[in-house]
């Protein structure tokens, strides 16, 4: 099996990487790439993402194809793919971080900054949160509920359909951290960061 | 909830750990990569590595040390010290660190912070502040704690965190290998005047010390290293400590 992590110059992919050949050993083969055809012929798709909203789309939108491609793998396809933090973000229609701009679309919503009840809540929510799992996810499997991951952003995934939310966690309000829409998942933590309960997350996405 | 993070400061020289831990079952006292991977398996929230190497021919060992870690322990790497460019920051986070924290160079280039936030997003930028007392206000130190620039240190994590930092690491110049307790007043002040987590170090000699940190100086995260060196307590001892007095943490 192959799975690609897609290197579209996102920021900094070396945990999501590292954590991944960890889990993979070496009975998964796992490509950095944005290799238009690697990516078309692979089995699964990890999209991370860093930085702002508007600087990981402009990095997509960059790539020739890229795009589209990925779009073709996930909703005409339907081939399993993950996104990580802005990586998951990019999936609504719209950002708001930096200035409005589009997302993939793939789930209808948008990222809007979390509500800090004026300095109460510090921004960035940095560090470890519980999940609050509210819907069976095939990533979640054999995951405790109110597990700690590991939170970086400052941004929220607001999806106007409820459904595919799978878990939310408690910073000012209830924030959308996990979500699944048949075969599109995305976690608004870091699993490469969040220790062993982290690294089976990413086993549970890589044997589905 | 979100929970307050402890972090074990490991200082590296010429990519081998100095003050370290003192364990009896470490194979090797002065290995990095070993004694952060103890750290996160009892519970560490995030590893920092202080590189006080001081010649510029043994700089790269960090990078070696960055890698190999980040291989091992999937807990928030952060490293610091010496760390000048935007260059300096792309290869510390090539190697897979995670966050990089940055001093020296921010006080004498504050663009840095700016074009580095920018470029890997603020999520990865700690500004470091070692302050001082002078008087009634705190001033801002560089090159390790030995040159005084005289900038407030209050309105220097102001600039910080407008110019783009993710976080402030905070020191207190005057605790700093002391034992006696973080600087609470200089942590308090900085943590009431930003919006970003301010994660408190220098000082610290035992666990209510850590307590202090969280309760009264309203740090998101404690950094320290001597407690957790020589085996004196652990991070799971700390962790239960804070626990039992009512502060959040990840057990």
């Amino acid at each position: 099996m192959n799975v690609i992590i897609v290197d579209y110059n996102s920021g900094n992919i070396s945990s999501v990487i590292n954590s991944f050949k960890e889990v993979a050993k070496d009975k998964v083969n796992i490509e950095v790439t944005s290799d238009l055809n690697k990516i078309k012929s692979s089995d699964k798709v990890v999209l991370p993402g860093q930085g702002s909203f508007k600087s990981c789309v402009d990095a997509l939108s960059n790539i020739s194809g890229l795009v589209d491609t990925l779009s073709e793998f996930a909703i005409n396809n339907k081939k399993p793919l993950l996104g990580i933090c802005v990586g998951l973000q990019m999936f609504a229609d719209v950002g708001f971080e930096e200035t409005e701009t589009r997302g993939l679309g793939w789930i209808s919503g948008k990222v809007s900054k979390i509500d800090n009840k004026n300095g109460k809540y510090k921004l960035p929510h940095i560090g470890w949160n519980q999940i609050n799992i509210i819907q069976e996810s095939k990533i979640f499997k054999d995951i405790e509920n109110n597990s700690h991951m590991y939170f970086v952003h400052s941004y929220e995934f607001v999806p106007e359909d409820k459904n595919v939310v799978s878990a939310t966690t408690d910073y000012s309000s209830n924030i959308v951290c996990s979500v699944e829409k048949e075969n599109i998942f995305g976690t608004q933590f870091h699993p490469e960061k969040s220790d062993k309960i982290g690294l089976k997350i990413i086993d549970n996405f890589i044997k589905l | 909830m979100l929970k307050n993070r402890i972090i074990p400061c490991l200082d590296v020289k010429n990519g081998r750990v100095v003050k370290g831990i003192n364990f009896v079952d470490l194979q090797d006292a002065g290995d990095p990569v070993e004694q952060a991977k103890i750290y996160s398996d009892g519970g560490a929230d995030e590893i920092c590595f202080l590189d006080i190497t001081a010649s510029n021919e043994n700089r790269d060992t960090i990078y070696d040390v960055v890698e190999k870690t980040s291989k091992k322990c999937f807990v928030p790497l952060t490293v610091g010290g010496g760390v000048r460019t935007v260059e300096d920051i792309n290869k510390l986070l090539n190697c897979g660190a995670d966050k990089v924290s940055i001093n020296t160079a921010a006080v004498q280039n504050p663009e840095v912070v700016e074009e580095s936030s920018k470029k890997f997003g603020s999520q990865c930028i700690v500004v470091a502040i070692d302050a001082k007392k002078n008087g009634d206000k705190w001033e801002i130190f560089t090159h390790g704690g030995r040159n005084n620039t005289g900038i407030d240190a209050i309105e220097f994590a102001k600039k910080m965190e407008a110019s783009g930092a993710g976080e402030l690491l905070v020191t207190s110049m005057d605790r700093d290998g002391t034992q006696v307790g973080y600087d609470i007043e200089l942590m308090a002040k900085i943590s009431s005047m930003v919006n970003i987590p301010v994660i408190a170090s220098g000082g610290v000699g035992n666990l209510d010390h850590l307590v202090d940190g969280i309760k009264l100086g309203n740090a998101s995260a404690v950094l320290a290293a001597s407690i957790f060196h020589y085996g004196k307590h652990s991070v799971k001892e700390a962790k239960e400590y804070l626990d039992s007095k009512g502060i959040p943490v990840r057990i």
